[in-house]
C-alpha cells in the first residue's frame, strides 16, 4: 500500500508517491459524488469523530459529507475552549473519546501541533483539519488535485502564493506539497508576512512584488488576509495592503491567459481578491470546494480502512 | 521518588564518619585533582592524603572508592522553588531534596513566587521554611522591583538585611532602562549582584520558541535571538556607564557570548551563567510539539551551542546553573501555545555537564569550579569549598555510571524534565553538608543510618 501512516498530520513529511496515491484515489472516488444516490458502504461501521476546536463551516461540512458518502458514522464536537473551562485539558477529552473506540479523529485546532500531540496518544487515526498556523494538509491536497485537473500535471509549473504566508497553514502545506511534486513556488507578500527562511526550501523563491510574481505564473493562490494583522503592524492598513497585494484585473494584465486563480476561502472580496477576479473566468475556487470532498473521501478511506494495531503509535510520552 | 535512597533535612541528618580509599579528589580552590585516601570523622576532614600507609581509626568504616570523585558540594545560582504560592509545583522541601540528589548544597531561589519575594516578610518566610524542612542551604534572591512589575525599586537594604543575596526580576526583565540603571547603581551600597534575565519583551512578545526556520515550519510564534542580544548589550552598557556589576542569567545565544566576552576584555564587572539545556539541546526538539521543550529563553541552534561551549571553555561564561523551573502536568500537558515555560534540572545538571569533560571542553576541575566555586563567588556566599563552617561539604559521584532518566524517580515535583528517557552518564552517590549526610543513594544508605 502506498500510504502506510496511521495519520495525516502534515504534507511536509509525505513522499511524492504518497501524495500521488491520495490524489489518484480521490479521482476514482470522485465519481460517487456525481451519482443520484451518493453513498457507498465502504466505511460502514466505522466511527469518525470531528473534533473542531476552532470555528469552521466548509472544512467541517466537507469532511462530514465525505465520511457519510463512504457510509461511516460521524459525530462532531465543536468547542472553542469548553473543555479547558471545565478544568479538563484536550488530552483528557481525547482520552475519554478514545475510550469510545473511534476509528478516525478529524481535528481542527487554533493552536499548532495539537493534532500531532493527539495522534501520539491515540491508536485511532488522526486527520489534521488545520492546526494553528502550522498546516492544513487536506486543503493542499485538494488544491493540488484542482491544479492537476486543469494543468494535467503538477510538475514544472510556476505557482505563486500571495498573502500572509507567515500565518497561513494553507500556504505552508501547499509550499511543501507543490515543491515535492517538482513545481516552482513563489511566495509573495509584504516582508513582514513572508519568512525569509523559506527561501532555503528547494524550489521556493520569495518576491515582494506581486506584478513580477504573476508574470510567469501558471497558478496564483490568493490567501485570506486577517484584519487583526493590521493591529500587529504587519502592514499599515487594509487599503494599502489591497493596493499592493490585492489581486485585481489590472494586475493580471501581463499574466498568462491560462493562469488559474485559487483561494481557500472565505474571501475578503475587494481586499485580497477583486470580485471581478474571484468570479471571473480564471477562477477555479468552486472546483476547489468540490475537490475538497473527493480528497477527504480518499483520506478517510485510506485511514479508516487500515487495520492498525495498538503498538504502532510509538507510545511516546506526553 | 526512588525508594531505598535516603534524603534528610539539613539540620537533623547524621554526621558522616568514613574512610574513603583511592578517591579522586577534585578541588578547584586548592587546584587539586588527585587520587588519594580521605578520612572524615564525625563530619570533619581528618585526613586528606595519598599516603596509604596512614592507618585507619578502627571504628570507622572503610570504603574502596576507586573510580569515584569527591567534589565540593555544588552551588546552583538559579532555581525556582515555587514556595510560597505554587506548592503544587515544588516546595522548598522537595526542591532542596532534588538539589542534594544532584550534588547541590546551596541554591539561590528566584523571587517569582506568589507573592513575589519583594519584602523582608517573604525573604524571612523562605529562610524559615528552609531551616524547618530543607535538605540544603537556600539563599533567597529578592525582586529588583516591587511586584516584579518593573516600576519601583524594592527596599533593597531591608531585603539584604533579611537575607537576600542578590536581586533579579527573573522572567520579567526590567524593560525601563533608567530603572535598571538605578537598580545597578543602588545595589553598589550592598555589593550584591543584580541578575539580569535579558529579554526585550516587546520583541519576544508572545513567542513560544526560537524564531527561525523551525518556528515557521511548525507554525509556532518565534522569540527572536535579538530579544536577548539587545538586552545583554543594554545591560553591559549600563554596567559600564554606572561601574556597577551585573550578572547575565541563562545565556542562550552566540551573540550574547560574544558581547560578554568583549565586555570582559574591557575589564567590566560582568559575569554570566548558562544552563545544561542551552549547551545540550536544540530547537529541533520542538518538532515533537512537546511542551517539555518550551523554555525561556528558548532552545536555540547547534551554532549557538558551539559558541556557548567556546564561551565555557575560554571563561567567558563563569557558571553553570539550572534555571530549575518545575511545573505540573497542568502547565505542561497542554497546547504548546498555552503551556508554561521552564524545565527542571537539579537532578540531571551534573550528569549532563560532565559531558563537557568528556568532550574536552573543560577539565574536571574547571567544570566543578563553574558549578560550585564560581557561582559562590558571584553570590558572595561561603561555598565552593570542601568545607563549610569547619565541616566537610562535598558530594561523591561516579562519573561513569550510566542511568536512564525517569522523571517519576525524581525528588522534584516537576514533571518537565527535557532529558526524560535519555541515558546520562555520571551520578551522585551521596552528598554531605556541614558534615552531615543529606543524601545517599540506595547502596550508600547505610551512611545516613
Amino acid at each position: 500500500m502506498a500510504y502506510n501512516r496511521k495519520d495525516l498530520l502534515n504534507i511536509r513529511d509525505l513522499t511524492p508517491e504518497e501524495i500521488e496515491h491520495i490524489l489518484e484515489l480521490a479521482v476514482s472516488l470522485r465519481e460517487i459524488n456525481e451519482r443520484p444516490i451518493k453513498k457507498v458502504p465502504t466505511l460502514r461501521g466505522k466511527t469518525i469523530i470531528h473534533l473542531f476546536y476552532e470555528p469552521s463551516t466548509r472544512t467541517k461540512m466537507s469532511f462530514d459529507i465525505a465520511a457519510k458518502r463512504l457510509g461511516a458514522d460521524t459525530y462532531s464536537i465543536s468547542t472553542s475552549t469548553s473543555s479547558m473551562v471545565k478544568g479538563e485539558t484536550f488530552l483528557d477529552t481525547v482520552k475519554n473519546l478514545e475510550a469510545m473506540k473511534p476509528d478516525v479523529f478529524v481535528i481542527r485546532h487554533s493552536v499548532s501541533g495539537v493534532p500531532q500531540r493527539i495522534a501520539a496518544l491515540t491508536s485511532a487515526s488522526v486527520v489534521n483539519a488545520g492546526d494553528g498556523t502550522h498546516e492544513h494538509p487536506t486543503q493542499a491536497l485538494l488544491d493540488m488535485l484542482t491544479i492537476k485537473d486543469f494543468k494535467g500535471t503538477l510538475k514544472g509549473l510556476n505557482i505563486t502564493i500571495v498573502g500572509d504566508i507567515l500565518h497561513s497553514r494553507v500556504a505552508k502545506s501547499n509550499m511543501w506539497g507543490l515543491t515535492k511534486m517538482e513545481s516552482e513556488v513563489t511566495l509573495c507578500g509584504p516582508p513582514t508576512l513572508v519568512p525569509r527562511e523559506f527561501a532555503t526550501v528547494p524550489g521556493v523563491s520569495i518576491s515582494y512584488d506581486l506584478q513580477k510574481a504573476i508574470q510567469n505564473a501558471d497558478v496564483l493562490m490568493v490567501l485570506r488576509i486577517q484584519r487583526e494583522r493590521q493591529k500587529q503592524s504587519f502592514f499599515p492598513s487594509l487599503r494599502e495592503y489591497a493596493r499592493l497585494y490585492g489581486v485585481t484585473p489590472e494586475k493580471l494584465k501581463n499574466a498568462k491567459d491560462s493562469l488559474l486563480i485559487m483561494h481557500p476561502g472565505p474571501i475578503n472580496r475587494g481586499v485580497e481578491l477583486d470580485p471581478a477576479v474571484a468570479d471571473g473566468p480564471r477562477s477555479v475556487i468552486l472546483d476547489q470546494v468540490s475537490n475538497g470532498v473527493a480528497v477527504r473521501m480518499a483520506v478517510l478511506y485510506i485511514l479508516a480502512q487500515r487495520s492498525y494495531s495498538q503498538e504502532n503509535n510509538g507510545g511516546e510520552p506526553l | 521518588m526512588k525508594t531505598g535512597n535516603i534524603v534528610s533535612k539539613l539540620y537533623d541528618s547524621k554526621k558522616i564518619s568514613i574512610y574513603m580509599k583511592n578517591i579522586r579528589v577534585i578541588d578547584p580552590v586548592r587546584s587539586l585533582d588527585r587520587v588519594m585516601d580521605v578520612q572524615v570523622s564525625d563530619g570533619v576532614f581528618k585526613l586528606i592524603n595519598d599516603n596509604q600507609e596512614i592507618g585507619v581509626t578502627s571504628c570507622i568504616k572503610e570504603l574502596d572508592c576507586s573510580g569515584l570523585w569527591l567534589i565540593p558540594g555544588l552551588v546552583d545560582m538559579h532555581v525556582h522553588l515555587r514556595e510560597p504560592g505554587e506548592e503544587y509545583k515544588e516546595t522548598i522541601e522537595t526542591g532542596s531534596q532534588a538539589a542534594v540528589a544532584g550534588g547541590v548544597v546551596a541554591v539561590a531561589a528566584m523571587p517569582n513566587t506568589t507573592p513575589p519575594n519583594d519584602t523582608e516578610t517573604v525573604t524571612r518566610f523562605i529562610l524559615d521554611r528552609a531551616k524547618a524542612c530543607a535538605s540544603c542551604y537556600v539563599f533567597p534572591v529578592a525582586a529588583i522591583t516591587k511586584g516584579l512589575n518593573g516600576q519601583q525599586l524594592t527596599d533593597m537594604g531591608n531585603l539584604v538585611e533579611a537575607g537576600a543575596i542578590a536581586f533579579s526580576d527573573d522572567g520579567n526583565p526590567v524593560m525601563d532602562s533608567t530603572l535598571m540603571r538605578r537598580a545597578l547603581e543602588y545595589s553598589k551600597i550592598f555589593g550584591v549582584p543584580i541578575i539580569s534575565h535579558c529579554e526585550d519583551k516587546m520583541l519576544s512578545a508572545d513567542g513560544v520558541m526560537n524564531e527561525g526556520k523551525v518556528s515557521y515550519e511548525l507554525g509556532l510564534r518565534g522569540i527572536p535571538r535579538i530579544a536577548e542580544q539587545i538586552m545583554v548589550s543594554r545591560d553591559i552598557a549600563l554596567a559600564k556607564y554606572t561601574g556597577a556589576r551585573v550578572h547575565i542569567a541563562h545565556v542562550s545565544t552566540k551573540e550574547s557570548v560574544d558581547l560578554i566576552r568583549k565586555a570582559k576584555t574591557e575589564g567590566l564587572n560582568v559575569t554570566a551563567e548558562t544552563t545544561p539545556h542551552y549547551f545540550s539541546l536544540t530547537e529541533e526538539k520542538v518538532y515533537s510539539y512537546d511542551a517539555r521543550y518550551k523554555v525561556n529563553p528558548p532552545l536555540r541552534t547547534q551554532q549557538d551551542i558551539n559558541v556557548i561551549l567556546e564561551g565555557l571553555h575560554d571563561g567567558t561564561i563563569d557558571a553553570i546553573a539550572t534555571d530549575h523551573a518545575p511545573h505540573s502536568f497542568l502547565e505542561k500537558d497542554i497546547e504548546f501555545d498555552f503551556a508554561a515555560f521552564g524545565m527542571i534540572g537539579l537532578e540531571t545538571s551534573l550528569a549532563v555537564s560532565l559531558e563537557l569533560t568528556r568532550k574536552g571542553i573543560l577539565s574536571p576541575a574547571e567544570l566543578i569550579a563553574k558549578m560550585s566555586t564560581n557561582p559562590a563567588k558571584i553570590l558572595n556566599i561561603p561555598f565552593g569549598f570542601l568545607e563549610n563552617n569547619g565541616y566537610a561539604s562535598f558530594a561523591v559521584i561516579d562519573p561513569e555510571e550510566e542511568w536512564v532518566v525517569n522523571n517519576d524517580d525524581f525528588y522534584s515535583k516537576g514533571v518537565n524534565c527535557p532529558f526524560e528517557g535519555q541515558v546520562l552518564k555520571g551520578r551522585v552517590k551521596f552528598t554531605v553538608i556541614n558534615g552531615r549526610v543529606v543524601f545517599a543513594r540506595e547502596e550508600y544508605s547505610w551512611l545516613a543510618k
